[in-house]
């Protein structure tokens, strides 16, 4: 597979495409067999199937319907994930409900497959919350905004997970960005040190904003992983099933004392970076096509054709929902009231703080004074 | 009753708090077999285990991010600095999340860490080894800050930190570590958000913190001597203050001296005088003084004699809002 690098850097393309790539699907949508893979999806029945597709078509419409939001002046900032859709489906899918996630922004799909509901996914770029959701209620952390940070957080819960004596896995979302912050060579530290059982799920999307992979990592960056002592796994990103498979496996080793993985999501981002973003002046257009080619949704639809598992009703009715979910969305989107001004002051603490009350006892005079 | 050194007091609340709640795990550097460089920990790993008294790789924002993590899954995590100026690799994870976690969720998740730093000069340290930070933490909504003088106050306000369901920087005055103290385990004590006057006086408001507590009450034993009143307020708690007992003795003596051995401006002592300025304006004598470290880095050990504010230093801030012949009479700047 071929690794985007930017074209006047001069690096050694040759170590970023030996790399095996687990694959299931093949891009046209061939089934690719894999002797130690394909265990860890035979149960999957045709309706499970057709689920993982309307979740990945529903998870588009999301994304670009957000989009579209933005461009309405309705939302402050969007990050599409356009393009990555298999590997968060794929991933999050492979979760048990009792696993915990800690995400990075772009993870939206994750969010949607573990039940957040899209009007809360948009909370925090409409700007009326900085969360949209309670994380226990999802067993999902909402996005931390600094890059890696909560790659340690995922290996903190998953030390609890230990001292509590449960199999509960903990998963630590980034990108090939993240990779260069020490909070993740830290994390992965702390995890193989102490056998934590977190997995590792870089999506490697190709960019961070402007900058190419290449500037992160002269070697693909699962090849850090081992030399921690954590085994990793480089997968095809934007084959769903290629995906999960791998993930289960993790998990399975994490579940059961194997100590923390690494999974590498080779896939590449097909929008800017945000909705602020402009990639023309970076991307290069020829290498965008090349990876449309290997759309996600595209590969998953030709296999469930060939196996020929999506019937026209399915296929209506995946439409259908997508529709629909994306008219809630909107609606939702809309309806979220603005918080009250004195709601600033809310939740800074848990416990009393004579100060802090003061000030808002303060403003909520001059507030007064206005009216 | 048991007469403790502060750094044993703060081992003894420790060992209290480990006992009473079984979510409560110890993180840090060194703090295992060998107890801390400070010894505070010490015999904590053989009576707990090593999962809850749990030695980490050298890596501060790994100890602080790992810890968010715990508290994620239900912990009371006490995160050990090894010293103030090794705090700096953890700050993001301090300032960025540890501090915003509960605002940012609405309140749904709570971060009980309490992280210990061991803080302030006069031991004839190398560099990163003397600071005092604290006033970075204090201006982050989110945190709590607390510093103790005393072995009492330190054993006390240990617990206190770890049971608190927000974030707390639990400063501990290293050149104190060695001050004996009675400390009694089941003492009602001031609560960690309130200050204390630790001398009262009439003349002259002198707040001080930790390490410089002691300082501050043996230049109010000089003055008291010159004839001068000074009441001595240990502060305690650094975010949030607590002002109103700051104001009550500003309103009696109607003048302000603040000391601490972190750098002036943009120190506490600039929140401080500015503060009770605008709640004391008509009662106060003089202009608030501040006797504090100089905007310099932290110098060699040879200097620090220098930087620290001291006796001598104080008595001669305490002339100055008394209106006496001080330092700076007839000083212009030059």
């Amino acid at each position: 597979m071929r690794t985007t690098l930017s074209h006047d850097t001069n690096i050694d393309l040759g170590a970023l495409e030996s790399v095996d790539l687990v694959q299931i699907i093949s891009p046209t949508g061939e089934r690719v067999a894999n002797a130690q893979y394909d265990p860890w999806i035979a149960d999957l029945t045709t309706g499970q199937l057709v689920a993982m597709y309307e979740d990945l078509v529903v998870v588009r419409r999301i994304d670009v319907e957000a989009t579209a939001l933005q461009r309405q002046g309705e939302l402050g900032l969007w990050p599409p994930l356009l393009g990555q859709e298999a590997a968060q489906v794929g991933s999050a899918r492979a979760l048990r409900d009792d696993d915990f996630g800690f995400l990075s922004y772009r993870e939206n799909a994750v969010a949607y497959c573990r039940g957040v509901a899209p009007r809360d996914l948009v909370r925090v770029w409409r700007g009326t919350a900085l969360c949209g959701w309670n994380p226990f209620d999802v067993n999902l952390a909402t996005p931390a905004i600094i890059i890696g940070a909560q790659t340690l957080h995922a290996t903190g819960y998953a030390l609890g997970c230990l001292k509590d004596g449960v199999d509960t896995v903990s998963v630590a979302y980034f990108g090939d960005g993240a990779t260069s912050e020490g909070d993740v060579t830290e994390a992965m530290i702390f995890a193989a040190s102490f056998r934590a059982p977190v997995i590792f799920f870089c999506q490697n999307n190709q960019w961070a904003i402007s900058e190419p992979v290449g500037l992160q990592a002269q070697r693909p960056v699962s090849d850090r992983a081992p030399g921690f002592g954590i085994p990793s796994v480089r997968v095809d990103g934007n084959d769903v099933l290629a995906v999960m498979a791998v993930m289960r496996s993790a998990l399975d080793r994490a579940r059961t004392g194997g100590g923390p993985g690494y999974i590498e999501a080779v896939t590449y981002r097909m929008g800017p970076h945000t909705t602020s973003d402009d990639p023309t002046r970076y991307v290069d257009p020829i290498d965008r096509e090349s990876w449309a080619a290997k759309d996600p949704i595209a590969r998953f639809e030709a296999y469930l054709d060939g196996q020929g598992v999506l019937t026209e009703e399915a296929r209506a009715s995946v439409a259908a929902r997508a529709d629909e979910v994306a008219r809630e969305f909107r609606a939702g989107c809309l309806g979220l009231e603005n918080p009250a001004p004195l709601s600033v002051f809310d939740h800074v603490y848990a416990t009393a703080n004579p100060e802090l009350a003061r000030q808002k006892s303060q403003y909520a005079a001059y507030l007064r004074s206005m009216e | 009753m048991t007469e403790l050194t502060l750094a044993k007091a703060i081992g003894s609340g420790l060992r209290r708090a480990l006992a009473d709640d079984g979510k409560v795990v110890l993180l840090g550097e060194d703090i295992g077999k060998l107890g801390g460089v400070f010894r505070v920990t010490d015999g904590l790993q053989a009576a707990f285990g090593a999962s809850r008294v749990m030695d980490t790789p050298l890596a501060e924002s790994g100890i602080i991010g790992t810890a968010v993590g715990l508290a994620f899954r239900g912990y009371r995590p006490v995160c050990e600095i090894q010293f103030d100026g090794f705090i700096y690799p953890a700050f993001d994870q301090i300032v960025a999340q540890v501090a915003k976690l509960h605002y940012r969720t609405g309140g749904a998740v709570r971060m009980p860490l309490t992280i210990r730093v061991p803080y302030g000069g006069g031991i004839g340290a190398v560099e990163h080894h003397s600071e005092s930070p604290e006033a970075y933490f204090a201006h982050t909504a989110g945190l709590r800050v607390v510093t103790c003088s005393s072995p009492q106050d330190a054993h006390s306000m240990i617990r206190e930190a770890i049971a608190c369901d927000d974030p707390v920087l639990f400063f501990e005055p290293k050149r104190r570590y060695w001050t004996k103290g009675d400390v009694d385990e089941n003492a009602a004590t001031l609560p960690m958000t309130s200050a204390r006057v630790a001398r009262p006086g009439t003349d002259v408001t002198l707040v001080a913190y930790g390490p410089l507590v002691q300082t501050a009450l043996d230049a109010a034993a000089a003055a008291a001597a010159d004839g001068v009143s000074v009441e001595v307020i240990d502060l305690r708690s650094l975010s949030p203050i607590d002002f109103p007992t700051v104001e009550a003795s500003v309103r009696r003596t109607g003048r302000l001296v603040i000391t601490h051995e972190a750098a002036q401006s943009g120190g506490l002592g600039a929140e401080i005088a500015a503060s009770i300025t605008d709640r004391c304006f008509f009662f106060l004598e003089a202009a608030p003084a501040r006797v504090t470290g100089f905007d310099t880095p932290y110098p060699a050990a040879k200097l620090e004699e220098h930087f620290l504010p001291d006796l001598d230093r104080i008595l001669d801030a305490v002339d100055r809002v008394m209106g006496r012949e001080n330092s700076l009479t007839g000083w212009v700047a030059s």
